[in-house]
């Protein structure tokens, strides 16, 4: 049995001419469109592409010709790694895989006539829509910053220019200069994805700016690996970090980015550079398609990823509103797989099998000091259910903490080439 | 990289040789006895920590290796071509090599008959694949039972639960940062998940992972990464 690239695209061949595909007997190919091309989505696509051996025509709109990884832009603004190494482009996914990879906003989308409205105003048609569209932020979730104001006061949490931007304006503070963050409320992508960035940011200022400070200000009483960053923390960047939580008015800050301040229970802050991180929602799109709810947030059916608006529609990543998984790019790699297998046996026919979900998220304190956590996850009526999970400890060895980091760059190295061949 | 012809004839005398062995279908080796069997090559090839070149290349790390990258410069042209053109060190190339070197690669400078034992070959594939993992080396658990290890695997169950291992381990068998997991005989992949199930093994991720297994999924996974060559 041979499975690679080579083998699959002349199966691939032969697979297409002679399946037919039974559930629209005597018509063209189903149709599956896919919006988001991010860890959920280029997953899914590749494997429904894969998996069907041509007998599915696969779709797959996402308006960035190079993808910027969110996971690991923050090892790029603390300089461990160069910007160019979290870039990912679709090539192989249309040239290996025979996806149909479309580069536009998807603006629209008709449920009852199941098509789907491009920018160019073409529309595409489907028998299975797949949304994967990561995250937008709430208007006036902090008060004084709207998306206009995120090149004064960036937020980058969608990787791209928006990390070089941040990581700039870091490399340019004053000596001695504030770095300050507002952290985003429950539940946001990437639980511990600001910690890690609060500590990659002391990594580059400790050896540039070391007489810089670094303020936290947290809207949550605690948030994901705390007692495993603060102890990070300390050991390598005592002094440096202070966290207002929501008892000194960490949930109630303001931000002025005409004046580079902050205002935190009155009391104005002027700051060199403010990484605003707000309140998150499902991307645009979803709600556009009417599957969210009043949260902002889409809600499925935890077998296999299905809308709980329409079944036609399934919602993947940090979109869907699931249970117990964290909204994180392991995460929507994992539901993809789920959702690929439950879209091909709804399709062909093909063998579906029980949900299994896994996640792991690495964190990097400080260079080859690493920590993680994760868990396994089933599929019950109600949502996706944590089985059981694991976390590193403080006082691990070096040599420990330092295999920890060298994992999660095999893993970064993995799941790239899960999502993009 | 593409299968040239010269590859193609490679493939074809492979397969045949493979279909003619009957008892290939039973990945059944032992790496303690894969030891034994290994004093015969030790006069060309050490293995081990600070296992260097010796007559021919170290072997720490044969299992899913590119062919001829081992040697480096000291590769001969015919392995070198070989490597070039695909072909990898995994279950099947190896128990055609190690049947008679000459059959698979005529030019090989390595100047050794061959195992005519099936037995034999079993047994030291599976050395070989528990050298790949390093410290934590698979050795036999008197807790499990044949049975266990003898499951026959469900293939295409195999393929949907190998997509929870390939966010980390990737099927081409590249391994940066993380163990190739492609190729391994049954028996050696299934005592390995089952070692990391009974937390016998450390890593917290792989004990997640096996924890989440039955032993019939440990199987069909055994059974659909033995058959995935790069």
């Amino acid at each position: 049995m041979k499975l690679n690239r080579r083998s699959f695209v002349g199966a691939g061949v032969v697979a297409a001419a002679s399946l037919s595909a039974p559930v629209v007997m005597g018509a063209a190919r189903p149709r599956v469109v896919v919006i988001g091309g991010g860890a959920g989505g280029a997953t899914a696509a590749r494997y429904i592409a894969k998996g069907s051996k041509g007998a599915i025509d696969v779709t797959l709109i996402e308006p960035t010709r190079t993808y910027y990884t969110c996971f690991f832009s923050n090892l790029v603004l603390g300089g461990v790694r160069d910007f160019g190494s979290i870039g990912h482009t679709y090539g192989k996914l249309a040239s290996d895989y025979g996806i149909n990879v479309v580069h536009e906003w998807a603006i629209g989308v008709d449920r009852d006539a199941k098509t789907v409205t491009l920018a160019s105003g073409s529309s595409l048609s489907y028998d299975r829509l797949i949304l994967s569209p990561g995250i937008d932020f709430r208007e006036g979730a902090v008060k004084g910053w709207d998306v206009t104001s995120q090149n004064k006061m960036p937020h980058a949490y969608k990787a791209g220019s928006q990390t070089q931007l941040l990581k700039a304006q870091i490399d340019a503070m004053p000596q001695g200069g504030t770095y300050a963050m507002i952290a985003p409320p429950n539940p946001f992508r990437c639980p511990p994805g600001p910690y890690e960035r609060i500590s990659m940011v002391a990594h580059t200022l400790k050896r540039h700016n070391p007489t810089a400070k670094i303020l936290i200000i947290d809207p949550k009483p605690k948030f994901s690996k705390q007692g495993l960053f603060t102890d990070g923390w300390d050991r390598h960047y005592d002094g440096m970090i202070d966290i207002i939580g929501p008892d000194f008015g960490g949930a109630d800050a303001s931000v002025d980015p005409d004046a580079m301040t902050v205002t935190i229970d009155g009391e104005v802050t002027k700051v060199d550079v403010c990484n605003v991180i707000p309140a998150m929602k499902a991307g645009k799109i979803a709600e556009i398609a009417g599957v969210t709810n009043d949260k902002g947030w889409a809600p499925v059916n935890a077998h296999d990823m299905s809308s709980k608006m329409d079944e036609n529609v399934h919602v993947l990543g940090d979109s869907s509103q699931q249970g117990d998984m964290p909204k994180s790019g392991f995460s929507a790699n994992s539901q993809a797989k789920v959702c690929a297998m439950a879209v091909r046996g709804a399709l062909t026919g093909s063998k579906v099998f029980p949900a299994k979900f896994s996640n792991t998220c690495w964190s990097l304190i400080e260079v080859d000091d690493g920590i993680k956590v994760g868990a396994s996850y089933k599929a019950t009526d109600a949502k996706i259910e944590k089985v059981s999970g694991f976390i590193s400890k403080n006082g691990e060895d070096a040599g420990t903490r330092k295999a920890t980091y060298e994992e999660s760059v095999g893993w970064y190295n993995g799941i790239t080439a899960d999502m993009f061949g | 990289m593409r299968y040239s012809d010269v590859m193609k004839k490679i493939v074809i005398a492979a397969t045949a040789i493979l279909f003619s062995s009957t008892a290939f279908a039973e990945h059944t080796g032992v790496p303690t006895k894969g030891e034994r069997v290994f004093r015969k090559c030790r006069s060309c090839h050490e293995v081990g920590e600070g296992a260097k070149y010796k007559v021919g290349p170290a072997l720490n790390n044969l299992m899913g290796q590119q062919v001829g990258v081992l040697s480096g410069d000291k590769a001969s042209k015919a392995l070198r071509r070989a490597g070039e053109l695909g072909m990898v060190w995994d279950l099947k190339t190896l128990e055609v090599f190690l049947r008679k070197p000459k059959a698979l690669i005529p030019k090989t400078k390595m100047s050794f008959a061959g195992l005519k034992k099936h037995e034999d070959r079993a047994n030291i594939i599976a050395y070989f694949s528990n050298l790949g993992a390093g410290e934590e080396a698979v050795k036999r658990d008197p807790r499990l039972s044949d049975e266990i290890l003898a499951l026959k695997g469900d293939v295409e169950y195999g393929e949907y639960l190998a997509s929870g291992c390939t966010t980390c381990h990737q099927l081409d068998g590249s391994d940066q940062g993380l163990p190739s997991i492609i190729g391994w005989p049954t028996s050696i992949f299934a005592t390995a998940m089952h070692a990391y199930k009974n937390k016998d093994r450390e890593n917290p991720v792989m004990q997640q992972q096996a924890g989440a297994l039955d032993n019939d999924e440990i199987a069909a996974l055994a059974a659909f990464f033995s058959g995935v060559t790069k």
